[in-house]
């Protein structure tokens, strides 16, 4: 009603007041800066390679585009996979803890999947190459005498067992310890009482889960797929030691001819790249940021689209 | 009572860090010299500073061999070589970053235009050819120890057209060898490398109607299984059966390896004939005095050579911007080129010593190092 300023309460401003506003405001637009700057850098850098004449570039390809796809192409292949395996897992492991064992071992497996996300990425390609690769390639004979009929599986099998089927595991268990980390956090903060009254409607506990548990969850579920698919299409030293890769696009699994992914190629190329091939690689870079972007934009709007029907509220 | 055998276990324990640490103290002091002998046979080096080399992986271990004797004959010098690779020395050299290179191949002309600060205005870099390794065709097939092959018989097989052990061709020049009849496995590097570029280069110089791409460093046909790094294609070969490689000879421990048709006769692998080889081959033409690119010829057909072998050079200022450095530089070469160093190399390296005349070359090349 009243037109005239009310005299408004001046708070006093205080030096610490001051002080960690200012310093909670610089922290949060360093961030910004660094990733303004890498964003920089890859952008100025890429420019001679996806300007390159053709003939300059490496594996002979008549343009840059030309040269990165078939990495897009593996970098998102090999992640699809791994998560196609680890997703079913991690939710089953979640589960499991969340809901199955006894509090008691609960917590000693949560431990346990925590500390396999501490293992460094090279002792995952170690393990990868030198025990995976090699239990693995007599499976990888049998399932293409079987079942070669299946696109998937034809082919000619690899001797090493190192193809983007063995990468694809090596990368589902070590993106396993997050997307679970995150589901077990979800399902437990399930409301108890969509639980119990799922129970006294006469839902058995599997039921109860589907009915109040999952679709709770979903959001979550997602969150950690899109987690495990960042830690995945970015994996770097393990693809770099375990995989066969070449220059190709195919769907096989058990092959030798992989397609190689984007980080992975950095890893292995950059080391003897000079002149334009850095200017290449760097560029390639840029395509697998620019990727991992897109990603975490499609869980974000995932996330928030479904948060209203949660349950959560 | 109790005080008594707090103070005991105190003393107990303290002896127990002192023992530990003499233990430690003098197997360092083990690892860095005989002090006798460096001290009465050759006066103490005044030479004092630090040099900073970025190259090739391959030559790591040989750096390694060559930056301990040196710094043991020079204990006031500091010598760094960072493996990054052959590429990633030869950038960071001309850029200013690195003393010197290692580098599977030699400075390409277009990087020879550009100086690095490092070294005078208007001189040139040099390479120096001082790491020579030979290629080892490598293979993992049960009961076969003794396997002979021909260039023709290599190319068919690394570009996929001999896809069987128990093909013709190789029969053809293994009688009486057991031949599984197995699809070969074939193992190439995954990773851009100088083994590539030298191995295909001897191919399309001695099979060009089959091996019909030129030397690179990148494997240039979509066959067979890639690993990363010597090592890795080590490990692959070791792990699957019937496979073949080809392969640095220090990383070929504990695989057999194939006997190569050279000329008419079948040669074993051995350090002498790949130095040979190299030390028979011309210098790059159109290169500055003192740079001692080598053209490798591989149709090398003299008794015992081995023509697949990798060269890798040591590449340098000739006249450095800071005389100092390049007294460093020249001594620390000196070092690696003598044959204290190339014996060094070769037991820690696996590598072949540099042959007497192409020693006495590099030696002159080296000499005028400033």
């Amino acid at each position: 009603m009243t037109t005239e300023t009310t005299g408004v309460i001046k708070a006093r401003v205080r030096l610490g007041d001051r002080v960690f506003s200012t310093s909670t405001i610089v922290a949060g637009s360093l961030i910004l800066v660094v990733l303004a700057a890498v964003a920089v850098f890859l952008v100025v850098q890429s420019i001679p390679a996806i300007v390159a004449k053709p003939g300059t570039l490496p594996n002979a390809a008549p343009n840059f585009w030309a040269y990165v796809w078939p990495l897009v192409f593996g970098t998102v292949w090999a992640a699809a996979i791994a998560l196609v395996i680890s997703i079913p897992i991690s939710i089953g492991v979640a589960l499991f803890i969340s809901h199955y064992a006894p509090r008691r071992l609960a917590q000693g497996l949560g431990y346990i999947i925590d500390l396999l996300a501490a293992v460094p990425s090279v002792v995952f390609g170690l393990w990868g190459v030198l025990v995976l690769a090699r239990a693995i390639q007599p499976f990888f004979v049998w399932l293409n005498a079987n079942f070669g009929w299946i696109p998937l599986f034809g082919g000619t099998v690899s001797g090493t067992g190192k193809t983007v089927l063995t990468v694809a595991i090596v990368l589902a268990v070590m993106v396993l310890p997050i997307m679970t980390a995150v589901c077990r956090e979800v399902f437990l903060q399930t409301p108890r009482l969509h639980e119990e009254a799922a129970l006294a409607l006469g839902a058995t506990r599997w039921e109860m889960i589907r009915t109040a548990v999952l679709p709770f969850g979903r959001p979550g579920i997602i969150s950690a797929s899109m987690l495990g698919l960042g830690r995945a299409l970015g994996e770097t030293l393990a693809v770099a030691m375990v995989l066969s890769p070449a220059v190709v696009i195919n769907f096989f699994l058990l092959t030798s001819q992989n397609p190689n992914t984007i980080a992975s190629n950095i890893a292995l190329q950059f080391p003897e790249a000079s002149g334009i091939g850095i200017n290449t690689l760097i560029a390639s870079g840029l395509v697998l940021f620019v990727i991992t972007f897109i990603v975490n934009a499609i869980a974000r709007f995932a996330i928030n689209r479904r948060k209203a029907f949660s349950g959560a509220n | 009572m109790n005080v008594k055998r707090r103070i005991f276990t105190r003393a107990s324990s303290i002896a127990a860090i002192a023992i530990a640490g003499t233990i430690l103290l003098s197997s360092c002091a083990a690892n860095e010299a005989a002090p006798t002998t460096s001290a009465s046979s050759a006066p103490v080096s005044k030479l004092s500073g630090t040099l900073n080399g970025i190259g090739s992986s391959a030559q790591g271990a040989a750096e390694t061999a060559w930056i301990a004797g040196f710094q043991q004959a020079n204990p006031q010098v500091t010598v760094n070589y960072d493996p990054q690779g052959s590429g990633a020395g030869r950038t960071n050299f001309i850029s200013g970053a690195a003393d010197f290179a290692g580098s599977d191949a030699a400075m390409k002309d277009t990087e020879l235009a550009t100086v690095s600060p490092l070294c005078k205005a208007g001189t040139k870099a040099i390479d120096l050819p001082v790491y020579i390794s030979p290629i080892a065709i490598a293979y993992n097939v049960a009961g076969l120890t003794d396997l002979k092959l021909d260039a023709a018989t290599i190319a068919g097989i690394f570009k996929g057209t001999i896809t069987k052990w128990s093909d013709p061709a190789i029969k053809s020049q293994n009688s009486g060898a057991t031949l599984p009849d197995a699809a070969i496995t074939v193992v190439h590097r995954s990773d851009d490398s100088g083994t590539t570029q030298n191995f295909t280069d001897y191919l399309s110089a001695n099979a060009p109607t089959v091996w019909d791409k030129p030397a690179a460093q990148t494997y240039p046909y979509a066959v067979g299984d890639a690993a990363k790094g010597t090592s890795g294609v080590a490990d692959a070969v070791k792990g699957a059966a019937n496979s073949i490689a080809y392969i640095d000879e220090s990383g070929a421990t504990g695989l057999s390896i194939a006997q190569l048709k050279v000329g008419s006769a079948y040669v074993k692998i051995n350090a002498a004939g790949a130095a040979d080889v190299v030390a028979k081959s011309p210098v790059a033409t159109g290169r500055g005095t003192n740079d001692l690119a080598i053209a490798i010829d591989r149709k090398n057909t003299d008794k015992n050579a081995w023509p697949m072998v990798l060269v890798s050079y040591l590449i340098v200022c000739n006249t450095y911007a800071d005389a100092a450095k390049g007294e460093l530089v020249k001594a620390y070469a000196t070092y690696v080129a003598s044959s204290e160093g190339q014996s060094a190399a070769a037991t820690q390296a696996g590598s072949a010593p540099l042959s007497a005349d192409l020693a006495t070359k590099v030696a002159t090349a080296i000499a005028t190092i400033k």
